[in-house]
């Protein structure tokens, strides 16, 4: 029980962290280029909202499989698969949550606009710059949401995980797959005390971060 | 606005012809929850049982244990069809079910099976040499295929030296799914899930190495008034639906 709590957790913090890194720029230039497609590649990145989790992991697990092109790279290095692993969990969870990133950070990165990045470009600013130390401070509020979103999405993470995850003890087994099984194993008394433990941590959790969120934007310029 | 095509027109009128040929003094529905493992020969049955008693059959396709979770608490479903013996048992014990109607419909083979030729051997002796990566099978807490697969691998002392490779299905289904998308090169499936596959490699478990894999159904409180259900469960024990039922790669009592 233990091995599975810590998966959970293990699993929404490291999406948590990769996914802010990798949607970072992708959002950053959502919200800045100018060229007529980039909507095209901003719809593509809100597709997983649309798609059952179940869908999106059936496509993750045949993406992982021995015959997908992709896994045909890793297959000198002796990877036949990536499903049935934490790796796989992650990289399906990443595409899980893509938009819950994505789209906060995108709408604080527009509501910074021109004015600041400019008169940082005026005082001599480099682009690099001009985003580490005007845009992210700027858009604080936007990372908060985003990481609140993911970790959150990522706890109630099931089809996804249900379809690659096999459900091997300490390393793919999450706590609503446990849930799921026990319920249909007809074992309620257990899947309630489970629910009702995910319930109260989910609600610390968000608690706890809502709180940071508001004193971070308290002192928000 | 009503648009009916043709196949539905004709379908209809199958079952009219049907009903009048038969003439039954009252042609009913019955609401059947069928275990998804069943769904094709469950189809097959229900439209000879039309044909033969004029009365309707409509399915609901899912996971035994889902359908009893919401039959306790008031799914209008007439006849149960499970996967297992154990959720029967349990609907009778309860009062959910008609004391006395649970009766084993069918009985699941277990088959190791593999996408790749040659990879199963006719007697199951690749579980013995390991040469594979990851063994699928159905997870034994939610279903009897995956406790026959587990008694199976240790009945043959192979348990302990494959189960770093085992992963688990949510259900047969999944299990299965598994083994077709590649993502285990091999499994422990149900022979009606593969029964229509030409290729691959397989090996028919025999069933002296697992407790059977009985799948039983049961009439619920809610049909016991209805003669339709009560007759598709006749119709269900007939000679007529068993042979649909050995088609699919179950075996009849």
């Amino acid at each position: 029980m233990n091995l599975v709590i810590a998966t959970t957790i293990e699993l929404a913090i490291v999406t948590t962290i990769l996914l802010l890194l990798l949607a970072t720029p992708l959002a950053w230039w959502l919200a800045r280029s100018r060229r007529w497609w980039k909507e095209i590649i901003g719809a593509v990145a809100a597709l997983p909202l649309v798609l059952p989790p179940t869908v999106i992991g059936f496509y993750v697990l045949i993406a992982l499989g021995p015959d997908s092109p992709l896994m045909v790279l890793f297959q000198p290095f002796g990877i036949r698969t990536l499903a049935f692993t934490f790796t796989g969990l992650v990289i399906g969870s990443l595409f899980y949550s893509l938009p819950f990133a994505v789209q906060p950070l995108r709408t604080a990165f527009e509501a910074v606009g021109d004015r600041p990045l400019e008169i940082a470009a005026t005082m001599g600013a480099g682009p690099l710059d001009r985003f580490l130390h005007v845009a992210v401070p700027l858009s604080r509020r936007g990372f908060m949401s985003a990481a609140i979103l993911v970790f959150a999405h990522t706890i109630g993470e099931f089809g996804v995980v249900l379809m690659i995850g096999g459900a091997i003890p300490g390393k793919t087994e999450v706590l609503s797959t446990r849930i799921y099984q026990l319920v249909e194993s007809l074992q309620f008394g257990q899947a309630h005390e489970i629910a009702a433990g995910l319930i109260i941590f989910s609600f610390l959790a968000l608690f706890a971060m809502l709180l940071i969120e508001r004193r971070i934007g308290g002192i928000r310029p | 606005m009503l648009n009916f095509a043709p196949r539905h027109i004709l379908a209809s009128f199958a079952a009219v012809v049907a009903i009048a040929q038969h003439a039954p003094a009252s042609a009913a529905d019955t609401q059947v929850a069928v275990a998804a493992n069943f769904t094709e020969p469950a189809r097959e049955i229900a439209a000879a049982f039309a044909s033969a008693t004029g009365h309707n059959a409509m399915l609901n396709f899912g996971s035994s244990g889902a359908f009893y979770t919401q039959m306790a608490h008031g799914a209008p479903f007439e006849v149960f069809l499970s996967a297992d013996t154990e959720r029967p048992a349990k609907a009778e014990k309860e009062g959910l079910g008609v004391p006395g109607t649970r009766f084993t419909y069918a009985i699941g083979q277990l088959v190791l099976y593999s996408t790749k030729p040659g990879l199963v051997d006719n007697k199951g002796a690749v579980l013995k040499s390991g040469n594979f990566e990851k063994i699928s099978i159905a997870d034994p807490i939610a279903a009897p295929y995956g406790v026959a697969a587990e008694e199976t691998m240790k009945k043959l002392g192979v348990d302990a030296a494959l189960a770093p490779k085992i992963v688990k299905g949510t259900s047969i289904t999944q299990a299965y799914q598994f083994v077709a998308t590649g993502a285990a090169e091999l499994g422990f499936v149900a022979l009606s899930q593969v029964i229509g596959e030409t290729g691959g490699s397989r090996w028919v478990v025999p069933a002296n190495l697992h407790t059977p894999i009985d799948q039983q159904a049961i009439l619920l409180k809610t049909g016991d008034k209805n003669p339709a259900a009560r007759a598709f469960l006749k119709f269900l024990k007939s000679g007529k639906a068993k042979a649909i039922i050995t088609r699919y790669g179950y075996q009849v009592r």
